[in-house]
């Protein structure tokens, strides 16, 4: 046991590389003091997104690559936790930073209830139900009779915090502040979580929820458990989301939110916490970057039309699965394996599962 | 009453088209276990090289059928070269296959051809027969193009060699190869059906809804409803499920819910037959060996 706690410790982020990485994160704002730079807070607010998008990878990575359950909903979590968010900041007067744990309370429950259809769905069955919910939502959150609180087609339009206790800080550099602590917690919570008891039974869920079941693990308990505690998670990036940005609309809630949580996942690795916030940083740096991405293969590929981010994530994850299927973090760990010559059982290789050797039938 | 009639009618008319989505659904799941959540996406695409056709002017039941034979070509072609590397996968990696398919189709379709919606011409006129505005030979038309596809798939499944040899390869797929069929191509071929019969509801839908990149999203979460609705592994059940649905929605949708609901009643059907009814109402109730 004390070896496994070693292994993740220094794993899965929090050894002392995750309190350098974090640290550094900490100081990213501070160059905006030392540099002028007229995009500073743009930078700022591509920082407030990559962790925004790190955290809601996080939740589903809890649910799909420690808990096994496939969903392709959680577009839908992201959503309650956003318009959570808005219609108390809007509606009840509610300060933006005690609305965040009123989100992740909301979707909380809104998941747990999820869970529970959920538990008797497997696999594609899941994958299907949560599917469905995701092209549900945006429709639903137009409803005419709910759109006053949310605003219908048009959505809501929020005003920015601005840093309290007079803090010298730009309003986009203490909303990145503000972000960051939040995916600290986050992180360190889920971080404890999966160390713990609790996170031996969700993983040996995974591995094999029959001889989980009689081992005396609750199976039941646990899937609807992680279920509510991913949506949560999901929720509390989409309350931030909500406030970073000062609007939430219901197209902005679509399949393709949910498509791109995945990407973020498969491209940093199904199971791996560093992982999360990689792909939170990649999404963004698509989303930005796309019309370069489809100017570059236009003239490398000789194409006549525009390639938009759609086709650059479904190309990237077919991609992956084929070449790299526990994504970056799980690539670089093969890699260091290679170059240094370590071998994988130290490395407890269960814990890094990758996609095709996890939970197969 | 009249209205009733009318909406049942309407029902009828999407029922028929979800019936379509349904099938192909039932098509890949029967013979490779899987939930084809491209099927809408794929069915998009070859919606629009049917339109290139007519607007090229070929005649519209040519280019009818030779896009069913491009989609079906292009299923195959997808099965041999995407799919095929991961057939002993784990049902994540699949999924996120599928979803990486779904991405492209609709990327490409909108890199192509734009996301402006285009007139899709429909090869039946619009005129009711009923003379009170009830029944239009156009919702007729699309009730029975799909009642045919059923009829030439049942004959093929029942009556034909190829069909035999691909029911046993999807129900035991290793007596099946002892046998000497070759598995791995019936899939192939499950695919390239698959990938046809979704291009004939495209073609079909096209010019109910207009055509644009994301016309099938709605369509084929109600193609999901139908296929679990009338059990997925059943394409005769696939077909019921998909008329129930659609005139189920229909209804609901004009005295009920009202029309800006109708996907949260797809949600509660796929949500509800899973939980309560998972082998559908005509499937079979498959009880798994550990």
């Amino acid at each position: 046991m004390a070896a496994l706690s070693k292994s993740w410790a220094t794993k899965s982020g929090f050894g002392w590389m995750a309190i350098v990485f974090w640290a550094l994160l900490a100081v990213l704002p501070l160059i905006g003091f030392i540099h002028e730079d007229p995009s500073f807070d743009y930078y700022m607010f591509m920082g407030q997104s990559m962790l925004i998008y790190g955290i809601a990878v996080l939740g589903l990575n809890l649910l799909i690559g420690f808990n096994g359950q496939i969903s392709l909903g959680h577009s839908a979590f992201f959503a309650v936790g956003a318009y959570t968010t808005a219609i108390l900041m809007n509606f009840a007067g509610i300060p933006y930073w005690a609305t965040i744990p009123i989100a992740g309370l909301v979707c909380f429950g809104a998941g747990f209830l999820f869970g529970f259809p959920a538990l008797k769905l497997e696999g594609h069955y899941l994958a299907l139900a949560t599917f469905t919910l995701a092209i549900a939502v945006p429709q639903l959150l137009k409803y005419k009779a709910i759109a006053g609180w949310t605003g219908g087609v048009g959505g809501v339009l929020l005003d920015k915090p601005d840093p309290p206790f007079d803090l010298p800080l730009s309003a986009d550099q203490f909303l990145y502040y503000l972000c960051l602590i939040v995916a600290m917690a986050m992180f360190w919570i889920v971080f404890n979580l999966l160390r713990g008891r609790s996170g031996r039974a969700m993983m040996a869920i995974r591995d094999h929820a029959m001889a989980a079941g009689t081992m005396g693990i609750d199976t039941g308990l646990y899937k609807t458990l992680t279920f509510g505690i991913s949506a949560a998670i999901t929720g509390v990036a989409g309350a931030l989301s909500a406030i970073t940005v000062a609007y939430v609309a219901p197209d902005s809630f679509t399949l393709q939110l949910s498509v791109s949580f995945l990407v973020g996942l498969v491209i940093g690795g199904i199971a791996s916490l560093p992982g999360c916030l990689v792909g939170g940083a990649f999404i963004v740096l698509v989303q930005n970057s796309s019309q370069s991405i489809s100017d570059w293969m236009k003239v490398t590929f000789a194409l006549r039309y525009d390639v938009p981010a759609w086709a650059i994530y479904g190309i990237l994850l077919l991609v992956l699965m084929y070449f790299m299927p526990s994504g970056l973090m799980g690539g670089a760990t093969a890699l260091k394996e290679k170059l240094f010559g370590r071998s994988a059982k130290d490395d407890a290789a269960s814990d890094s599962a990758t996609v095709r050797s996890s939970h197969g039938d | 009453m009249e209205f009733f009639i009318q909406q049942t009618a309407a029902g009828l008319t999407s029922g028929a088209i979800y019936a379509c989505v349904a099938l192909g659904l039932v098509m890949i799941y029967v013979s490779t276990d899987h939930i084809n959540f491209a099927q809408g996406e794929m069915a998009m695409f070859a919606t629009y090289i049917a339109w290139m056709l007519i607007d090229a002017g070929v005649p519209f039941w040519l280019a009818f059928g030779l896009t069913a034979l491009i989609a079906f070509v292009g299923g195959l072609l997808i099965q041999r070269f995407i799919l095929k590397p991961l057939e002993t996968a784990p049902v994540l990696a699949l999924v996120v296959c599928f979803i990486a398919l779904l991405s492209i189709f609709n990327a490409l379709a909108g890199m192509i051809w734009s996301y402006t919606i285009k007139q899709f011409p429909s090869p039946f006129p619009q005129y009711d027969i009923s003379g009170h505005g009830l029944v239009s030979v156009q919702q007729l038309g699309v009730v029975a193009v799909t009642l045919v596809m059923l009829g030439i798939l049942t004959v093929f499944f029942r009556y034909t060699t190829l069909g035999l040899a691909m029911r046993a390869a999807a129900q035991n797929a290793s007596s099946a190869r002892l046998m000497g069929v070759r598995v791995s191509w019936m899939l192939a071929l499950g695919w390239g059906l698959a990938a046809a019969i979704g291009s004939i509801a495209g073609m079909l839908v096209a010019p109910i809804v207009f055509l644009d990149p994301n016309m099938m999203t709605g369509i084929l979460v109600y193609g999901f409803a139908g296929a679990l609705v009338g059990g997925i592994g059943n394409p005769m059940g696939a077909v019921a499920g998909g008329f129930i649905v659609g005139v189920l929605e229909n209804l609901v949708g004009s005295y009920i819910i009202g029309n800006e609901l109708k996907l949260t009643f797809a949600l509660v059907v796929v949500v509800g037959v899973l939980i309560l009814k998972p082998a559908g109402l005509f499937g079979q109730i498959i009880v798994k060996r550990v």
